[in-house]
């Protein structure tokens, strides 16, 4: 299977002399649903700015559909389709336009370039308001028209950095649904988020860059098997007082009805039930105390390694 | 991309370009009509009609060619220096930069949108120009010419402008300080050979001069200078200043980082 983008120890060093970018390395797949994490400032815009040719690059290879920026940049450029982190269209302009004009950037006529604009605009549930300027819109539909326009040449890869940024919960679900279909469609997908649990439902690959390098590249499977322990927040039937005994398992009372758990990998959740069974304490529900991913995460960057 | 790719992109941006200038027609276009007028109605009626002829032609009949040709300078300039400036403080630009467009298409699109507003107040003030004065058409293919050149030239003047200004203030210091001035001492209002000699040869300097002259010799057969040494000076302009905003493109200068 063809790479969608291979960097290979790409570097940035800004005008002020801050070097945002020190080696960063990533390899997605074509067709993959990759996410690239890291924290606030960690060189996730940068590195999707050299990309997409915004930001130039100060050494390193990056290839896009084995296309070299460096000698193809049009042919690189025209499989890219990208939706930033900051509103970037024009806000006197109407939502139509703005996207029928991005098509016709790209060389498509003005026919197609209406008819696709007319199916994404759809697509995203914003055909109602094709007429009105684009400043009149709310944040989410701002963020679905930056979608809208960044898929109108049909691009073979789709970057979204924190596309669902400030977004109700209600317009993320249906967001990350659409960004499914799109992948499925056969868009390779490249993803920045600070929501980790919307990385863990989506990607499939996943990198974290901290201070300007790539600390892990991996599969989500794999990287969510290194968790050798996880805590969940299980609610009970009736008031407890004191612990009951659970021979093996960490257990602290939040509440009289409300006991945490903290289980390793080698331990059986079946073992802790029938504990609390014998005890005549029955679990209602149990939840994760925090996002898997997230654990992870805090880990890695704090850490530099599990 | 291939050649007609490219111009559907180009295409794409001077419609832009125009639809922007179109839809707030009360701030681009009517007020170089208006002011315009005021030009023709103090200058041309009032004072001119106090005045001898000059090189045989009424007061306001001389100074109909500088006036339209005064209202494409400012109108080119400043519908690239706002829209670019404007594409670049939204980020908008970001649309363009991102694309497989060559910068050549970006340049050639904006100024394409400066020209075309320059023709369309062009065509406004002529209208104005004949309400007050008789319009003559002495060479039809030299006004054309440098009806061309001069908004293309100022047009990207107006986009080397937009690509280093960093605040709203740096778009208005060079029509403020440099454009206006330059234009008025252009002789608009007056033959450069009124002037004492010093100050004749000092007007050589000024590329306005050129353009004005040219456009004079079109419209009423007369010229300080020789139209044709006028036409090949703008030229050299246009080329030059085409090239140095294309190499700031190309740098990315004040859009790429």
């Amino acid at each position: 299977m063809t790479d969608a983008l291979t960097i290979s120890d790409l570097t940035k060093t800004y005008a002020n002399g801050v070097q945002a970018l020190k080696g960063v390395e990533l390899r997605v797949r074509e067709g993959d649903f990759f996410a690239l994490l890291g924290p606030n400032g960690a060189g996730k815009s940068t590195t999707i700015g050299i990309i997409s040719s915004l930001i130039r690059k100060t050494a390193g290879s990056v290839k896009v559909f084995d296309y070299d920026i460096d000698t193809d940049i049009e042919a690189a450029k025209s499989c890219i389709g990208l939706v930033p982190q900051e509103f970037n269209f024009n806000q006197f302009e109407p939502v139509i336009e703005i996207v029928a004009n991005q098509a016709g950037y790209y060389g498509i006529g003005r026919n197609t370039a209406y008819q696709r604009a007319e199916k994404y605009l759809k697509q995203l549930g914003l055909w109602g308001k094709r007429r009105d300027m684009a400043r009149e819109l709310s944040g989410g539909m701002k963020r679905r028209l930056m979608i809208a326009r960044a898929l109108v040449h049909e691009p073979r890869m789709l970057i979204l950095d924190e596309p669902t940024a400030g977004v109700d919960i209600e317009i993320r679900r249906s967001m990350w649904s659409f960004l499914r279909e799109v992948n499925r469609a056969g868009t390779t997908i490249i993803l920045t988020t600070h929501y980790l649990e919307e990385a863990e439902n989506l990607c499939r690959h996943i990198a974290i860059i901290n201070d300007g390098v790539t600390v892990e590249s991996t599969e989500m499977k794999s990287l969510l098997m290194r968790l050798n322990v996880e805590t969940f927040v299980l609610n009970l039937n009736k008031a407890i007082t004191e612990l009951p005994p659970s021979p093996g398992y960490q257990l602290s009372l939040i509440d009289e009805t409300t006991l945490e758990v903290t289980i390793s990998k080698e331990q059986s959740m079946n073992d802790l039930f029938r504990c609390l069974s014998d005890y005549g304490i029955d679990v209602i529900s149990m939840r994760n105390k925090t996002n898997r991913l997230e654990e992870l995460f805090v880990r890695l960057v704090e850490q530099g390694a599990l | 991309m291939k050649l007609q790719q490219q111009w559907i992109a180009f295409h794409t941006i001077v419609t832009k370009e125009v639809m922007r200038f179109v839809r707030i027609w009360v701030q681009t276009v009517l007020p170089a009509a208006i002011t315009m007028s005021l030009y023709f109605v103090i200058f041309g009626h009032l004072i001119g009609s106090q005045l001898a002829p000059i090189q045989g032609y009424n007061y306001i009949d001389y100074i109909v060619p500088g006036i339209i040709l005064m209202a494409i300078i400012n109108n080119s300039y400043a519908n690239v220096v706002s829209s670019f400036f404007s594409s670049k403080f939204q980020r908008h630009i970001e649309e363009m930069l991102i694309s497989p467009m060559p910068n050549y298409l970006i340049l050639l699109g904006y100024v394409g949108g400066g020209l075309m507003r320059g023709l369309v107040v062009g065509v406004a003030v002529t209208i104005v120009a004949g309400l007050f004065a008789h319009l003559h058409m002495h060479n039809p293919l030299v006004i054309v010419v440098v009806v061309i050149l001069t908004s293309v030239l100022f047009a990207l003047g107006g986009l080397i402008n937009a690509i280093y200004a960093k605040t709203f203030d740096d778009i208005s210091i060079i029509p403020t300080f440099v454009l206006t001035p330059l234009t008025y001492l252009g002789g608009i209002f007056y033959s450069v050979h009124m002037l004492p000699p010093f100050w004749q040869h000092v007007s050589l300097v000024n590329p306005i001069l050129y353009m004005i002259n040219a456009m004079r010799y079109g419209m009423l057969g007369i010229s300080d200078i020789d139209y044709r040494l006028a036409l090949l000076i703008v030229i050299g302009f246009v080329v030059a200043l085409y090239l140095f905003a294309l190499y700031l493109l190309r740098k990315g200068t004040g859009i790429r980082y």
